[in-house]
């Protein structure tokens, strides 16, 4: 019997967030336990700051140029490269439970099949792989997809409908009559995205997400090797986890986050030291993206409202925490537990009352950047304990699946199997990492591209409808860890600034071309 | 906020052909990928998609000359729309055929490009491939909208 993988996603979730990491509320033993027992990556950077190219690379071990899942809403080829597809090729056992989105959600004319799936009755369909074999799709045998929404086809939506369709209206209502992000408000703050949802936790999307795995490992044979993507939706907005569990977290008793800037005018300065769609988003004078409700202003965010998108937040994570906890009992009342490899990471963060702002979208700070990532090797590799602070990303991930089924890493793969430790991160040459955003939306587009190395961020901006491409920011971590000074245009950063540009451009992949049709807003 | 999107195709073939097929509203189906059923009474057309929405277009021009069809979707999707489809004759036996929406909400125009760009493609593929359906329904005589 060979190891193992239980990879365990979540949405939209910041490094701050777990206990391991700092967090100053909610409460998570179980992921805690984990890093403490494998290794804690302290700069994991995604490769793009939304879900679809980020979940792209994960599948694809490449970077969004070269997967061409450009933003949100374009679709990757089904025939894309995946790490799924190598490990079932392998022999091993493959699923994907929760959320998926590698084909846009928004889709009326039903073009994408992992939007039918559930309603046609089989656990996968035969796809092409990106050799031309005809496989399960995407590699995975079994399929079962979740959102947040209790409506529409997919696999949650479905069971809602028909086992629970009297709790579907009190789930927050995503969408707006135009399609757009909802900025209605909730809670008691009136904070946006939040809403009072009395679903029973046993209905939630966690739980489920947790229950169907645990069914499907219940379906396997004891001397299989599985791969398994659990894959959590929240604590991504919106912030509408089940009533009876707001009691863990009282919003009043939530500090603000370190970088939420109290005082007014030091937020507007600091904002207007970065290029400028910070600002003009900040003051509701520019869309550039469906990342964030078109009809709400940040400008308009209070500090109880950040309160209480964090308390809600971290209710979210517990539950996702102790959802973790009973697959992992599962694991080991099948015997599975010493050869278990378990890694756990997000897609990408939240601001979450950084600069005063929420949501995500093209603003590549910590809030956004700087995710959780923990992997506790199978405990019979007798693996040491690690903390690694040289930059990785989620580029490396389908380079480490490959490894831990001991196999070579994929031709297509861009990255390398994680380090174990720093010295090992410095023998293999873990110095940078890339993250990319382009969005073209309405007339409004922006171009960034970013480099994480040694205790810098360095970000360009190519010339678009809000940038001329003079434009930039750069942030030492180490003296400002909550990027606050830009040091774009200080003559005395000049030479570092540079040379980190010089070296974003020479390790940018070329951009896939022709590029892949954007197909809907996400 | 209403947007507008416009989508293109090089086609290599002559305009009467591609015409032939675009002119003729009640063939949607046959080669716009989630559209499943397509009925036209008069200047209306009902179109079925894949995921079972129904909503009811109506025709407003049918332009022989110009090869030029627009129509607009009268259905609770939009608040505004109007498309319009132009073949346009280029050199050495290929068409420029664009394909455009001006449409509120705007998120609506996102989803008919997205569905729009992938439906010049599969008409850019029967077509010069010589077969599908549509073709093969382009043996049939044309509606004749009054």
């Amino acid at each position: 019997m060979g190891r193992k993988i239980l990879f365990i996603t979540t949405d939209q979730q910041r490094y701050d967030t777990l206990g391991c990491n700092g967090a100053s509320i909610g409460r998570t033993p179980v992921l805690d336990r984990l890093a403490g027992e494998g290794i804690r990556y302290e700069r994991a950077v995604p490769q793009s700051v939304v879900c679809m190219p980020s979940r792209s690379t994960i599948l694809t071990g490449q970077h969004p140029s070269t997967h061409g899942v450009w933003m949100n809403g374009v679709a990757l080829p089904v025939d894309a490269p995946s790490i799924a597809a190598e490990l079932h090729r392998a022999g091993y056992r493959t699923a994907l439970i929760g959320k998926p989105h590698f084909q846009p959600f928004l889709d009326p004319f039903g073009r994408f099949v992992e939007n039918r799936l559930a309603s046609l009755g089989s656990p996968t369909v035969t796809s092409p792989w990106q050799d031309g074999t005809l496989g399960p799709h995407r590699g995975f045998e079994h399929l079962e997809f979740a959102t947040h929404s209790p409506l529409g086809q997919l696999h949650y939506a479905q069971y809602l409908q028909r086992s629970h369709p009297e709790v579907i209206g009190g789930f927050y209502a995503i969408l707006d009559g135009d399609l757009e992000l909802n900025a209605e408000g909730g809670g008691e703050t009136g904070a946006p995205q939040v809403k009072d949802n009395p679903v029973p936790r046993e209905w939630y999307h966690t739980d489920w997400v947790a229950d169907r795995t645990i069914a499907w490992l219940e379906s396997l044979r004891s001397e299989d090797d599985w791969f398994v993507w659990m894959s959590f939706p929240d604590p991504h907005h919106p912030w509408d986890p089940p009533s009876s569990e707001l009691r863990r977290v009282d919003w009043r008793e939530v500090p603000l986050p370190e970088g939420y800037v109290t005082d007014e005018a030091e937020r507007e300065r600091i904002l207007d030291a970065k290029p400028r769609h910070w600002k003009l988003w900040y003051e509701g004078s520019l869309i550039s993206n469906y990342e964030a409700p078109t009809h709400w202003v940040p400008a308009t965010l209070t500090a109880n409202q950040v309160r209480e998108v964090n308390a809600r937040n971290a209710i979210e994570v517990e539950l996702i925490d102790e959802a973790v906890g009973r697959v992992l009992t599962e694991v080991d009342r099948r015997g599975w537990g010493a050869d278990l490899d378990v890694i756990f990471t997000s897609d990408h963060g939240e601001l979450q009352g950084d600069f005063g702002l929420l949501f995500k979208g093209p603003y590549h700070v910590d809030g956004l950047m700087r995710l959780p990532l923990i992997w506790r090797p199978a405990p019979s590799t007798g693996s040491l304990p690690a903390v690694v602070s040289r930059p990785v990303g989620l580029v490396d991930l389908a380079p480490t699946f490959a490894a831990i089924a001991g196999l070579e890493s994929p031709s297509w793969a861009e990255g390398k199997p994680l380090p174990v430790d720093d010295e090992d991160a410095d023998r293999r040459g873990f110095e940078r990492v890339l993250t990319e955003w382009d969005s073209e939306l309405h007339g409004v587009d922006l171009h960034v591209r970013t480099i994480t190395r040694d205790h810098w961020v360095c970000t360009t901006y190519r010339a678009g409808a809000v940038h001329d491409g003079s434009e930039g920011e750069l942030y030492d971590l180490a003296e400002d860890p909550l990027q606050q000074v830009n040091l774009w245009d200080d003559p005395s950063r000049a030479s570092i600034r540079e040379d980190l540009v010089a070296d974003l451009v020479a390790h940018l992949p070329p951009e896939r071309a022709p590029r892949l049709a954007l197909d809907a807003p996400v | 906020m209403r947007s507008s999107v416009r989508r293109h195709r090089l086609i290599t073939a002559n305009a009467s052909e591609i015409w032939g097929i675009v002119g003729r509203p009640e063939l949607l189906h046959l080669w716009f990928p989630g559209v499943v059923a397509t009925t036209v009474e008069g200047e209306v057309r009902t179109v079925t998609t894949r995921t079972g929405l129904v909503f009811q277009e109506r025709i407003i021009t049918r332009d022989p000359i110009q090869r030029r069809l627009q129509y607009r979707i009268e259905s609770g999707l939009v608040r505004e729309h109007l498309c319009t489809i132009d073949v346009i004759p280029l050199d050495e036996g290929q068409c420029l055929v664009t394909y455009s929406h001006d449409v509120e909400p705007s998120a609506m125009a996102v989803i008919l490009g997205g569905a729009t760009e992938a439906a010049l493609a599969e008409l850019a593929h029967q077509i010069e491939s010589g077969t599908g359906p549509c073709l093969e329904a382009c043996g049939a005589p044309a509606e004749v909208l009054r």
